[in-house]
This record gives structure tokens, sequence and C-alpha cells, in this order.
């Protein structure tokens, strides 16, 4: 999967308004490349669904939507739609103590530690807090 | 679209055909209101239903009083200061009650 190019678009005269908050703001071309799902993609789609439905109620898809959209411009540009979802849900978990942060990144290490073990190469980047 | 769980009787304040402005007010905290349809006026074209709030979802409380969601139609150039396009153009928004005014004027 070819990852789309991102850069932050400065919001001329958007004074005030909240990062994903820009309809009349002139951003240039939107990048209309379709590209297929990822596993981790589908899996964070399912992951949504499955915490905000009937059963488990984790949080409210408002909630979701509260977080991905406190990003600062600068996320919001160069994070791709599931790389929103997947740090908002991150976040909430954690919000609402279904997880501590340091379980998230205990396991986090886990996983660099047997893929590296594998010989796999795994992204340095981290998805920021 | 209704939304399931949302109850079949409520009081509404505005009816289709009614002349609405959206409140020209900051945000406080989350918020469905778009920025460039605030202070801007339109017409209600339906009454979507009545909803738990999102505003206090979005903090993990339960949502109430439900609040009634209209679906408003906007002329496009009540909307943008210079709007190039067909006069005839408008665009629908789902605003809450909370957000609209009665135009007066």
């Amino acid at each position: 999967m070819s990852r789309p190019q991102r850069k932050t678009m400065t919001r001329r005269g958007a004074g005030g308004r909240a990062a994903h908050d820009v309809g009349g703001l002139e951003l240039g071309a939107i990048d209309r490349a379709e590209h297929d799902l990822a596993l981790w993609e589908k899996r964070t789609d399912a992951m949504l669904i499955l915490l905000v439905g009937a059963k488990s109620r984790a949080f409210a898809i408002d909630a979701h939507r509260r977080v991905i959209e406190a990003y600062g411009e600068q996320d919001y540009d160069r994070t791709t739609y599931y790389e929103k979802w997947i740090r908002a849900i991150r976040n909430l978990l954690v919000e609402q103590e279904i997880v501590t942060r340091e379980e998230v990144e205990a396991r986090m290490g886990e996983v660099r530690a047997r893929h590296a073990k594998a010989g796999r190469k795994a992204a340095k980047e981290t998805v920021p807090w | 679209m209704v939304r399931p769980n949302a109850p079949a009787a409520f009081q509404h304040r505005f009816a289709p055909g009614q002349a609405v402005r959206v409140a020209d007010r900051p945000a406080l905290g989350h918020c469905r209101t778009p920025w460039y349809l605030r202070g801007k006026s339109g017409t209600i074209a339906a009454v979507q239903g009545a909803y738990r709030n999102p505003e206090l979802l979005a903090y993990h409380r339960p949502g109430l009083p439900r609040r009634v969601l209209y679906k408003v139609l906007f002329k496009q150039a009540d909307v943008w200061g210079r709007y190039a396009g067909p006069a005839g153009d408008h665009l629908e928004a789902d605003i809450y009650e909370h957000w609209l005014e009665p135009q007066t004027t």
C-alpha cells in the first residue's frame, strides 16, 4: 500500500476553529486516490463498531469524533483516516480506564521485540498520544 | 435518516418552511455546527427527530435532554460572501435546535 504524501496546510483566516472544521477555506486540491484497506485498517473499523456497540458501550461515537477533532492541524493533516481512528480509540480506552497507558506501551514493546526477533522491520515511528 | 432509539413523539420549536438563523457563538467544546454556517440564515426543510446531545455524549455523559435535529436549507449566496454559482444553489445541513434562533427580520 502506498502512503499518501501529506503536508500540513495552513488555515488562513481560520482563527479559532478546530483543525477539521475547514468548510469554505482554500486548502488546495483534494487527494482522490483510492487505496485498498490494509488488514489493520479493517480491524480498526471493526474495533470501533464493537466498542461503541450496545454490548460494550466503552464510549460514544461522538467521543471518538471529539478526540479526532481535537488534533492540531499538523497531526490532523499528516495522518490518514484510520490512523486518526486508531489513535483516538487507544486514547479513549485509556481515558475510560479500560486499559492503562503503561499497559499499552508495554504491549507495543512486546510487539516490537517479537517483530525484531523474527527479522521483520517494525516502524520506528510511534503514534503520539 | 431516522436513527433507531429516537422517540416518535417530541416537542419541536421550529416547523418546516420557517426562517431561522444559526447562532453565532463559539463552541464550548465538542460541537457539530460547522463554523461556516454560524450566523447564517436559512429555512427549516425537515424535522429529523430528537436525539441524545452529541455535545454531551462526547464527554461520556448520557446526552440528555434530547435535542431536536433539523435539516436546514441555506442559499449558497447567503453562506459565502462571493458565490459565483447559479442563484438557485442551496446546501443542506443538519443543525440541532439549541443552535437555531428564529429569523426576526
